[in-house]
């Protein structure tokens, strides 16, 4: 079949991504052909503030080189204009005459520099701030004259001035405004940053509006100001805004509107012609943030592979300065007004300012000048509309004041972090190595870094860090990924959807479910599968089909697998009490398959490590005790202290109430590991404050905590209730269970689904609905009913479970 | 001159899953995808020595179980942006057979 043509107007970054998406997706849909105005391939825009500041070399800031076009057969033109656009023939027209036939057209052509229409405009050292050309002439006149004025003291404005001053010349800008930054800024945060920004030696002039520019043989010389005042210029960067570059398209005849209009699948109004990126008016708002262009890149992409997925429905934006050593977040409405609240931390010494906007108990708005540690984790919560009056009275201190952290030193601030220092102390990676990745293969987004560099990709401590490190590098091309975000490369639907479909359309298997849910691959990946399977067999218990090739290998054969392959065997001992008869078993197993090292657990319980695959029914069978699920996500432990039995200081019996609670909840499946403790008095012996479901025994009954975490990060548990008898302790703890069961993401703790639906949500249906909680329950036991030991079946029923047996030849 | 060793009826290794296949020249891990067809690698990750066979089979891949990195079944080849080849066999079906070049 002869293949389409896509040809793409604009070689910058929107059209590009848009490109590689669409190559993802569809690698051989299109003949693809691009063209761009400027003489380079495809560059980090976003950058060029660090490659006038000297940080960085333009050769750093290619994204694609030539060689990545003619690896993927494209036809790149480079330094041609196309002018013409004949959609009755569908074709495009270059200045120079080339000329080439589409199927489907991309319009990417960026905008342009506003220039203010002021007599002098055109003379020579007059420019805007955009591309490679500017850098180069800003370098160029910095070696051979002194003065540079920079109009408008917006986000491009002081990073043009910054660089400047770097390359050693006298730096002015002229703001119109009272203070700097003011679309991004309040007057407090413009002022310190002001300040700052005098003491690395740049100058100010506020409130000032531009009349004219003088010249002297074609060269500009001065900026003279409506109240009379003249200053000397070399060069004038006019900084004061950028303008949709819709001329190409307005000139054949597609609706424009300040910009090209789009649909939100970003098509104009010629159904064969898309656009993206800067040039495009979407519900009648241009994006100038590289963030939004890549998410509508990605819609894009779906409709030019014929996909047909996904809506683009706009973006809400933050921005941070790349000024080296100045440290600014903003996002959102950060003026107030009626309705609303503020917040506010002035330290006005230690230079340091952080506002809150809050409506109706959401975040629409923050500043944060001098510590922007938190800017992300703001960000987050504006754009998920998460309600904060649970965490309000910490808000202002940071995400880590509610939790601790370990793995990294203890550090939070990638700024204070020098290039040497571990960021990841899984896999060794250190922030120069992040920093240099970013840089040079052009990674905007989390998933990429963790991809490239594994930082952040085991046990995900350090994400924060990561994530402040690509946002400083990144500045306002960065955008945090909002949480509901899909599965896995396979779909587009989230976690919430998919359990949504699952239930609506009860499927009961997984071939089912992907063909139902329209996945885009033919089973799966390693990521996807593991997560719908437990979404079935959660969603239809003793219905749907538990499919073990869908689980991780713990999980297919009840035992943990170790570095080399081989495996660790806990059994059960209920309330981690257990008996001289266990013991003996334990030891002759130990003795007969030579284990090289027997360990007790912190979950009191003991672990046989290094078992091989073959021998696992053979040591289960000579054990003799159930499987203590120390594999899988599923109910782990009931950690318990000694209690009233022996205490002297028990007030309840908490062995007994934690022999209860793992013998009722045996076998049970569940978004992630499920840990619970139960201490006999306040002493809280068993560390019941840091378990998914902690109990704490007090003279008159028990109460009831969730949410803790021992783990990664440090999570103090939450207090849910107090309840009188230990059938009680049962039924709270296992509604409890049931709707994280039911409600959580797949390899959610409990502390982080209540994170996303907030403790009063959990309060509510356990405490207020007392007939939901029931039904909560005994939807649980429902689950559990009928539930068999594994170990024992594998080991009685050897003959069928073929996966323990190696072939020899 | 090739030498087809007889393995398992291809019904004993789960489609999506595989068998270790002990050998002179080591442990071999031979696979079967969703359409019946088989591959053969030799059973260690190029990164650290994970065991292949143990891990979870989607498309032409297998995800290692130690710490997910994925590996081409047809050539080996660990998938970017990850660098590591391991070793593939010659395998084959006949008559509901699988039968491995050795």
């Amino acid at each position: 079949m002869k293949k389409m043509k896509l040809v793409v107007v604009g070689n910058g970054m929107a059209g590009m991504r848009t490109v590689e998406e669409l190559l993802k997706m569809a690698p051989d849909f299109y003949e693809i052909t691009v063209f761009g105005d400027e003489p380079h391939p495809n560059y980090n825009r976003i950058l060029l503030s660090p490659v006038l500041a000297g940080e960085q070399t333009i050769n750093e800031i290619i994204l694609n080189s030539r060689e990545w076009y003619e690896e993927h057969n494209i036809t790149l033109h480079v330094g041609k204009y196309i002018n013409k656009i004949d959609r009755v023939k569908r074709v495009v027209y270059a200045e120079d005459g080339t000329s080439a036939e589409y199927d489907r057209l991309l319009l990417a052509t960026g905008s342009k520099p506003f220039m203010l229409p002021i007599p002098g405009k055109d003379l020579d050292g007059v420019i805007g701030f955009r591309d490679i050309k500017d850098v180069d002439t800003m370098i160029d006149t910095s070696k051979r004259f002194k003065s540079a004025v920079v109009i408008g003291g917006g986000l491009l404005g002081l990073e043009a001035a910054n660089g400047l001053k770097i390359q050693g010349m006298d730096v002015t800008v002229v703001h119109k405004n009272e203070w700097l930054l003011e679309r991004q800024l309040d007057k407090t945060a413009g002022k310190m940053l002001q300040k700052s920004l005098e003491a690395k030696g740049l100058k100010f002039l506020l409130q000032k509006d531009t009349e004219q520019l003088i010249g002297k043989d074609g060269r500009v010389t001065a900026v003279r100001f409506k109240d009379g005042e003249e200053i000397p210029a070399d060069l004038v960067v006019m900084a004061v805004g950028i303008r949709p570059n819709y001329a190409l398209a307005e000139s054949a005849g597609i609706h424009c509107d300040r910009g090209i209009v789009v649909n939100d699948t970003l098509q104009t109004y010629d159904p064969r012609i898309y656009a993206v990126g800067e040039c495009v008016a979407h519900r009648g708002i241009s994006y100038g943030l590289v963030a939004p262009l890549f998410e509508m890149a990605k819609v894009c992409a779906t409709h030019l592979a014929n996909f047909g997925i996904g809506r683009y429905v706009g973006s809400v934006t933050s921005t941070k300065l790349k000024v080296t050593g100045i440290d600014l977040f903003s996002a959102g409405d950060f003026r107030g007004g009626q309705g609303t609240e503020e917040i506010v931390l002035h330290d006005a010494v230690g230079g340091v300012y952080k506002k809150l906007i809050i409506k109706d108990d959401k975040i629409i708005g923050s500043v944060l000048y001098g510590d922007t540690t938190d800017g992300s984790w703001y960000f987050q919560m504006l754009r998920d509309s998460k309600p904060i009056h649970e965490i309000r009275d910490h808000l202002m201190f940071g995400q880590d004041s509610l939790l601790g952290n370990t793995g990294h030193q203890g550090q939070n601030k990638a700024a204070a972090m020098t290039d040497e220092m571990e960021v990841c102390g899984c896999n060794g990676v250190c922030k120069g190595t992040i920093v240099k990745s970013i840089k040079e293969k052009g990674l905007f987004t989390i998933d990429d870094v963790k991809k490239q560099t594994k930082a952040g990709s085991s046990c995900g401590s350090c994400v924060g860090l990561v994530e402040q490190i690509l946002a400083s590098t990144l500045g306002g091309g960065y955008a945090p990924p909002s949480t509901s975000k899909a599965v896995c490369g396979c779909t587009d639907l989230n976690h919430e959807e998919v359990r949504e479909q699952i239930r609506q359309q009860k499927f009961l298997n997984i071939p089912d479910a992907l063909k139902g849910m329209g996945w885009r691959t033919p089973n799966g990946c390693a990521t996807c599968r593991p997560a719908l399977n437990y979404y079935l067999i959660s969603t239809w218990p003793h219905e749907a089909k538990d499919d073990p090739q869908s689980r991780f290998i713990n999980e297919r054969v009840h035992a943990n697998i170790q570095k080399d392959g081989t495996y660790s065997v806990v059994p059960r001992m209920y309330g981690g009490v257990t008996t001289p008869d266990q013991l003996r078993k334990i030891a002759d197993v130990a003795d007969k398959y030579a284990v090289p090292m027997v360990k007790v657990t912190g979950g009191q319980r003991i672990d046989l490590l290094g078992i091989t695959k073959e021998n696992l029914p053979n040591v289960w069978a000579d054990l003799d005790m159930p499987s203590g699920y120390a594999y899988g996500k599923s109910i782990r432990t009931v950690k318990t202290c000694v209690g009233s039995e022996f205490c002297r200081f028990g007030t309840q019996n908490s062995t007994q109430m934690g022999i209860d609670i793992e013998k009722a909840f045996d076998h049970m499946w569940a978004p992630h590991k499920v840990k619970f403790a139960v201490s006999g008095c306040p002493r809280n012996c068993a560390e019941s404050g840091i378990k998914d479901v902690g109990i704490i025994g007090v003279d008159s009954g028990w109460e009831i905590y969730v949410g803790g975490n021992g783990g990664i990060k440090t999570e103090v548990a939450q207090f849910l209730c107090k309840v009188k008898t230990s059938e009680e302790v049962l039924e709270y703890s296992g509604a409890f269970i049931q709707i994280y069961r039911e409600e959580a993401r797949y390899l959610d703790r409990t502390v982080h689904w209540i994170e996303r639906v907030g403790l009063d949500y959990v309060k509510k249906r356990i405490l207020e609905d007392a007939e939901g909680r029931k039904a909560a329950y005994e939807r649980l036991l429902f689950a559990l009913q009928g539930s068999v030991d594994p170990w024992a079946e594998r080991a009685n029923k050897r003959e069928v479970h073929t996966e323990f047996d190696t072939i020899t030849v | 001159m090739s030498n087809w060793i007889k393995i398992v009826p291809l019904n004993d290794i789960p489609k999506l899953g595989s068998r270790v296949v002990r050998s002179a020249k080591g442990e071999i891990a031979v696979f079967r995808t969703e359409d019946d067809r088989v591959f053969a690698l030799h059973n260690s990750c190029p990164h650290k020595g994970g065991p292949l066979s143990q891990g979870i089979v989607y498309g032409d891949k297998v995800a290692c179980p130690l710490h997910s990195w994925k590996i081409n079944l047809a050539d080996g080849n660990a998938e970017e942006p990850d660098e590591g080849h391991t070793a593939c066999f010659a395998v084959k079906v006949e008559d509901g057979t699988v039968y491995l070049e050795l």
